[in-house]
């Protein structure tokens, strides 16, 4: 297999482009996962989410990831985007492409990635309140290996 | 031997800047550095005395003996994807 795509990016997700990337003649199944800004905040209006990331590890826990959902399922190419800078509600912050002949692999390698994500890699987000003000979102204690 | 901490989110905030130079004995392990960077005192002193670290991008226990130009990361609760 290809090495994955894994990439922290502060430029807007291309997801068209990210799909395409992954998918060869072998796949009958292609799946994107995007997260997105969504207003979380109950009461205070939120302008959106500044994202931080220690990106070369960052990169290289998104590259395992992948690699280690490559080991469990009968997939094929795996990319991963996530973006740091200011995001508006909305704007994709993450993006997960997989391909793979068969769907239902790569539905459980695409839901395995994400979560993985969430639970490993060094990326941090603040609320933006549309008074100025900025909050950080409650993070998790990283999974160690 | 010296190595370069780098500061993330709330504890970047915290104590003021990205990033310190640390001289540090030897032998001294990754909370021996953690300890030296606190008694800098002032907005240092407010990190943490445990925080989750990585040395060189990966996650590593506090015990971890470090080396020269080691890059010690102190990561704050992580809130990605």
């Amino acid at each position: 297999m290809p090495l994955p795509i894994a990439r922290v990016t502060p430029d807007p997700i291309d997801q068209q482009s990210l799909l395409a990337s992954v998918a060869t003649p072998a796949d009958g199944a292609l799946i994107l996962f995007i997260g997105q800004v969504r207003e979380m905040n109950e009461g205070r209006p939120v302008s959106g989410l500044d994202y931080e990331a220690y990106a070369p590890m960052a990169e290289r826990e998104m590259e395992r990831i992948a690699a280690e959902a490559s080991d469990r399922w009968a997939i094929g190419r795996v990319a991963i985007e996530h973006r740091t800078g200011a995001l508006q509600i909305g704007d994709a912050a993450v993006a997960v492409a997989v391909a793979a002949p068969h769907r239902d692999p790569a539905y459980q390698a695409s839901r395995y990635i994400i979560d993985e994500i969430k639970k490993r890699v060094p990326i941090w987000k603040r609320e933006r309140y549309a008074d100025g003000d900025l909050r950080w979102v409650d993070g998790v204690q990283p999974a160690l290996p | 031997m010296q190595i370069e901490v780098l500061l993330f989110g709330m504890y970047r905030e915290m104590a003021g800047t990205e990033t310190v130079r640390l001289d540090l004995p030897g032998a001294a392990i990754a909370s021996d550095a953690i300890a030296a960077l606190r008694a800098r005192g002032g907005s240092f002193a407010r990190l943490p005395t445990e925080p989750v670290i990585a040395i060189d991008h990966e996650y590593a226990r506090l015990q971890t003996p470090l080396h020269e130009g080691a890059e010690l990361a102190l990561i704050p609760p992580i809130a990605g994807g």
